[in-house]
């Protein structure tokens, strides 16, 4: 019942690999990653949790992942950070392959997991220590890089103290603190910003934009449309473990040129569900008007991408009245990376 | 050399985080101190005629059992140590380091081992008002040994732990290794007692070596042969044991 946007099948995500060897810039390059998973027993299905997950990012960049839960994000980036071996595929971070020499891989990049992966009864001090000393520092210089991250990460105030005492976008900025102890030159970021408060959440993204500042790559992953909206430089579009988009964030809503008009059909039937016959009439009468680009059904609305909200959202009531489809609100926006989600897999982020 | 000083690190660093919950400490030493005041006297009246005259012989044969039973059944909860480290992504925050693999389960085990040697001169130091004497170089022997059975059964519970997964099956097949391994190696009543059969079965149980060695070295026996033989059963039995759970470790989590 619906009809897609105008937009090129799939983009082109890295170029053959012979091209890719080439350039310096790039300081992940993946491509045809795949990873499987075995359940145990004999009956239970393997979950392709990634199918053939290929991009490349440059150095200095924020780059994100976006897709809803179960697409495939982390573990693309557990593949990368060395904690998952891939099926299939080849990576390079920093110019070391990713299969073959885990080891020198671990030494270039930092990570920072969705879980804390601290003890409660120590304190943010002994944790930095001992990280620094598992990256092979001494005992001296690890004290000092502790003490210089204790500086850098406000931990001042509670360094001492035991974990368990810490708020949560407290403990998010010892995992930070953690996970750069060693200067690494590419971070790697699970959901860093699920679950925080608005503060918190604020304060990461400046925390995030700093260690690009200061000349680190960051990977980051989320589902969260503003983040990767505002926060990455380039993102890739990750659904059902395959790369359906990537570029900026701007340049991916530019490909849904035009406005938005979302009209609610709610609302007129009596329980208050979605009045499914009503939603496909008025799909039916809005799909072949000719200023209608595409047409999305999302819960009880329709999605219209038009040229110009303007001039269709008249022209759209007046089809609708005429076809005796009254409709319960109308707006019009800029298109979202929701959008592009949508256009591409045909659902959209929440689903 | 780098595996060496892995295990350091991580061994200092569990042992300083477990040392700041004294309560953990203190409380897994209620229930070996429940048992040395309430079952030895029991073993003292058992054993009477057996060479066990005294409160002294008796705590000298009971001891050794009790060092067993704990190293036995407190190393065998060591699996569920690290299914919370692994749940709570502290193993994955090490693991993206390059941290030698080995040293970090191997240091994980040492700070249980350590645990564990300290509940038993505890229990060694308790048992001494009641006329236990034993000396110093059988002593030291015994806790060398003693550490082999520890890090037997912690090997043998982190193996589980990586094949299972999960705190509710690993507690079942704790229970179900642990109770009858416990009684096969004489912990409780020395498997002189027993009948010919559970005697045979119980050759195959390295835990029952062990604990001969060590109630041979409490006696003062320290050239009789059940020692150097048990030292060997539990070489063989603890290696192998280490060994598997390192390469379970290596292949489950990486």
């Amino acid at each position: 019942m619906s009809t897609r946007p105008t937009l090129s099948a799939r983009d082109p995500v890295v170029p053959d690999r012979a091209a890719v060897g080439e350039r310096r810039d790039l300081v992940i390059e993946a491509s045809g990653l795949r990873k499987t998973y075995r359940k145990r027993g004999r009956k239970a299905k393997a979950v392709e949790a990634v199918r053939d997950v290929g991009f490349a990012v440059r150095a200095g960049e924020i780059f994100g992942f976006l897709g809803p839960n179960g697409a495939g994000k982390s573990t693309t980036l557990r593949m990368l950070a060395t904690l998952v071996r891939p099926d299939g595929g080849s990576a390079r971070i920093g110019g070391v392959d990713l299969v073959r020499s885990p080891a020198r891989v671990r030494d270039v990049i930092g990570f920072v997991a969705q879980s804390s992966g601290t003890y409660d009864d120590a304190s943010a001090r002994q944790e930095l220590v001992a990280q620094a000393r598992m990256h092979g520092r001494g005992k001296a210089e690890a004290e000092q890089l502790a003490a210089a991250a204790i500086t850098t990460f406000d931990l001042a105030e509670f360094a001492d103290r035991r974990v368990r005492t810490y708020s949560g976008g407290q403990r998010r900025r010892l995992d930070f603190a953690l996970g750069v102890i060693h200067r690494p030159s590419v971070m790697f970021l699970d959901e860093p910003t699920a679950g925080l408060d608005p503060p918190s959440r604020a304060r990461m993204w400046r925390e995030v934009r700093r260690l690009r500042d200061n000349g680190m790559t960051v990977f980051l992953t989320t589902h969260y449309l503003d983040e990767a909206d505002s926060l990455c430089d380039r993102i890739s579009i990750i659904d059902r473990g395959l790369i359906v988009a990537e570029g900026t964030p701007s340049d991916l809503k530019r490909e849904i040129s035009g406005d938005v008009v979302t009209v609610g059909l709610a609302a007129l039937d009596e329980a208050g569900q979605v009045d499914a016959e009503k939603l496909r009439r008025a799909a039916d009468v809005l799909t072949p008007q000719p200023y209608v680009r595409g047409v999305e059904a999302v819960d009880a609305t329709l999605r219209l991408y038009v040229d110009g909200a303007a001039t269709a959202i008249p022209l759209i009531m007046a089809a609708l009245l005429r076809a005796g489809v009254e409709p319960s609100a109308i707006e019009s926006r800029r298109p979202s990376l929701d959008d592009v989600f949508l256009a591409k897999t045909g659902r959209t982020l929440d689903d | 050399m780098k595996v060496l000083r892995d295990t350091w690190l991580i061994f200092s660093f569990e042992t300083r985080i477990m040392a700041r919950n004294p309560t953990v400490v203190a409380l897994t030493l209620a229930q070996p101190i429940t048992f040395l005041v309430l079952f030895a006297p029991f073993l003292k009246v058992a054993m009477a005629g057996r060479g066990v005259e005294s409160y002294g012989d008796a705590y000298a044969v009971y001891v050794p059992g009790l060092f067993v039973a704990m190293g036995l059944l407190g190393g065998l909860y060591a699996g569920y140590g690290l299914l919370s480290s692994l749940r709570a992504g502290i193993i994955d925050r090490c693991r993206v380091t390059p941290v030698s693999r080995t040293g970090l389960l191997l240091g994980r085990a040492l700070m249980h081992v350590a645990l564990l040697e300290f509940q038993a001169t505890v229990i060694t130091i308790a048992a001494l008002p009641f006329g236990l004497r034993v000396n110093l170089l059988d002593l030291v022997v015994s806790y060398a040994l003693l550490s082999l059975v520890i890090l037997l059964s912690i090997s043998i519970s982190y193996a589980i732990a990586l094949l299972v997964r999960n705190e509710n099956s690993l507690g079942v097949l704790i229970n179900t290794v642990g109770q009858p391994v416990s009684l096969l190696a004489g912990v409780l009543i020395p498997l002189t007692l027993a009948p010919l059969w559970v005697q045979n079965v119980a050759l195959w149980n390295p835990f029952a070596w062990a604990t001969d060695a060590l109630r041979a070295l409490f006696t003062g026996h320290f050239t009789a042969p059940a020692v150097w033989q048990g030292g060997i059963v539990m070489l063989v039995a603890c290696g192998l044991a280490v060994g598997w759970s390192i390469r379970l470790f290596n292949r489950e989590v990486s």
